[in-house]
């Protein structure tokens, strides 16, 4: 009996240790790639010409950093606007998904059922790219401006006001919304002075995700942005790698003409560190949050 | 005794007149949502009527002519239709597959895991890849897969003596797809079916050990069970989505290589490319229009299977 009991402890403990490995193994798979990103930012841009892309830099070099630093205009204003179209995007997205979230989520208003319907039925249907890239640039000619990055698809979407309107119907109780009224609170009163504050942990998860859609969208950029002193960091990085590829694909023809014009590698590398590094920063103190936004959205929104 | 009757009328007369002025304070609140719906989404919904049209840009939407099912014939007259349909539906229901098993594996892994720091450690880097764009997503590649200098080649094929220039050979591209698609999402869908894993009754798993099942035999007859409902509404979102593809992965990652594009375009990089490159906007809408209204149906048909299968998990 007490023999039995020792190789179940023993065999539970190899469990956990083989467990242990491949989930360490998965993670190491996810971070790896990272890892060859930054340390070929870091590299001697001949030793990486020469040798390729290592994890262990042969010759250390800050070259890429120092020409980003002294050439830094394109890309310091591709950062500007990246936090701009953040900052502006995010705010109007949480705005406007939390005013239209919270009607919905009270129980005496008429026609709710309806304004869900409308709301839901984006999620099933939709036009597709060429309608709103006529409807985008024919009507509201909204080519080459900084609307551009903000206001199509990503202002609101009906993902996060189902995900808001399920969170206040939940946890907002029907009895403080009326003792507000009763002390004669006006509705909007009350959706900031009483339900925003109750509702901290899922208004910041919804900025967390929105944010991140923002910072990372380069797609709004490829449609909508022929004017590069509009780039945002991540149409900077896309345009790079287009260019690259199109050398790469024509090499005879075009020569050495463009290959000057094109970034080196590790100055290319160094550009898309940048560009993830804040993200990367931040995610440890949200990771929480973050994952709570999942969660709640992940299976029904 | 007549007074208190009139002054009961006029009590609920005000209440009524203050609800009203509160449904009215709601509406205005939703204005601004609704204006962004209308023009964002329900406009374009019916500009695919210009699947319809011989669209001319200098005479507008409005006033291009009509030209019937021209620009379908021309579509599926090309062999291109097939294939970007046979990509999209190959690809999707690829990554159904393989995302579910994995996603499910690693979810009843992490919920096996004793330690509570390990969990939180583990769960912290499986999410990384899902923050990062899909343009440093195709730098990372290309790092790996470059001809000359990409760590493939140069480390792990180098001493096989063997180079293999993989952006102009599409019998690879299946399979990094498969990889980069993976990779990239694995940690989300864990995080998920994890979640359901820990709302499993425990009492189940107690009176699983008092039967005298082992580990594997709890997995099989309580944890998999509980994800039971999860998984049919995951993958069923998944096949009614899946005449769209993600656009990035397939048009970023393959770094729009053309001798690449029999198996790496879809329906989405199709619409792209007819559109601002090929600048063929009969076909790209037509595509699209197919898009929208196969999508339709295909939501509406895996509902409707929820549905009947177990009600509580359709989504409408």
């Amino acid at each position: 009996m007490k023999e039995e009991r020792n190789t179940m402890v023993a065999n539970h403990k190899a469990g956990q240790i083989i467990l242990n490995i491949v989930l360490a193994f998965m993670a190491f798979c996810c971070v790896m790639p990272f890892v060859l990103l930054v340390t070929s930012s870091f590299t001697d841009e001949k030793v990486l010409m020469r040798n390729g892309y290592a994890f262990l830099p042969a010759k250390f070099s800050l070259e890429s950093y120092l020409y980003l630093f002294r050439q830094g205009a394109r890309i310091l204003n591709g950062y500007k606007i990246t936090i701009m179209v953040t900052v502006i995007g995010t705010i109007c997205n949480i705005f406007m998904t939390t005013l239209f979230a919270y009607p919905l989520s009270r129980k005496e208003l008429p026609g709710r059922y309806q304004m869900s319907f409308f709301v839901f039925f984006t999620m099933l249907f939709n036009g597709g790219l060429v309608p709103s890239y006529m409807m985008w640039t024919q009507f509201f000619h909204i080519k080459n401006t900084l609307a551009a990055l903000i206001i199509p698809s990503l202002m609101m979407n009906a993902f996060y006001i189902i995900m808001m309107r399920s969170y206040f119907t939940a946890n907002i109780p029907d009895a403080l919304v009326e003792a507000a009224r009763i002390d004669g609170a006006g509705e909007y009163k009350i959706l900031f002075r009483v339900v925003l504050p109750l509702s901290k942990p899922m208004v910041s998860t919804l900025g967390l995700m929105v944010g991140l859609g923002y910072w990372n969208d380069w797609q709004n950029g490829l449609y909508y942005l022929t004017d590069t002193s509009l780039f945002s960091i991540q149409n900077i990085l896309n345009r790079m790698i287009a260019d690259v590829q199109f050398i790469t694909t024509s090499s005879g023809s075009v020569g050495n003409m463009s290959t000057s014009s094109i970034p080196s590698v590790g100055i290319r590398m160094a550009i898309a560190v940048i560009g993830v590094l804040p993200i990367l920063c931040i995610y440890p103190l949200f990771q929480k949050s973050f994952v709570k936004g999942i969660v709640v959205g992940g299976v029904k929104g | 005794m007549a007074k208190n009757k009139s002054l009961e009328a006029g009590k609920t007369k005000k209440k009524n007149k203050s609800l009203n002025k509160c449904t009215f304070a709601l509406y205005t609140m939703m204005i601004p949502g609704v204006l962004y719906l209308l023009i964002n989404n329900y406009i374009p919904m019916a500009g695919l009527l210009i699947a319809f049209k011989k669209f001319d840009y200098s005479l507008g939407f409005f006033k291009s002519g009509w030209v019937g099912l021209k620009n379908f014939q021309y579509l599926f007259q090309t062999k291109d239709a097939m294939i970007i349909t046979r990509n999209t539906l190959l690809y999707n229901g690829t990554f159904i597959l393989l995302g579910t098993l994995l996603a499910v594996t690693v979810a009843i892994m992490l919920n096996e895991l004793r330690s509570m720091k390990a969990k939180k450690i583990f769960q912290t880097f499986i999410l990384v890849p899902y923050l990062i764009s899909m343009v440093v997503v195709s730098y990372i590649v290309y790092a790996f897969l470059s001809q000359d200098n990409g760590f493939i080649n140069n480390t792990i094929l180098s001493g096989l003596g063997i180079r293999i220039n993989w952006y102009i050979e599409p019998k690879y591209w299946p399979f990094i797809l498969t990889i980069v698609y993976l990779w990239k999402t694995f940690g989300y869908n864990s995080i998920i079916y994890f979640a359901t894993v820990i709302g499993i009754d425990t009492t189940l798993y107690e009176a699983a050990v008092v039967d005298g099942a082992n580990k594997w035999k709890q997995i099989w007859h309580v944890t998999l069970p509980g994800l039971k409902s999860t998984i049919i509404t995951m993958v069923l979102l998944g096949v009614g989505r899946i005449f769209y593809s993600d656009f990035g992965l397939f048009y970023q990652v393959p770094m729009n290589s053309g001798p690449l594009s029999n198996a790496t375009s879809t329906i989405d990089t199709y619409v792209y490319k007819g559109l601002t490159i090929l600048n063929d906007v009969g076909r790209a809408s037509a595509a699209g229009f197919y898009q929208s209204l196969v999508g339709f149906a295909l939501v509406l048909t895996a509902n409707m299977i929820v549905r009947k299968i177990d009600n509580e998990n359709a989504l409408f």
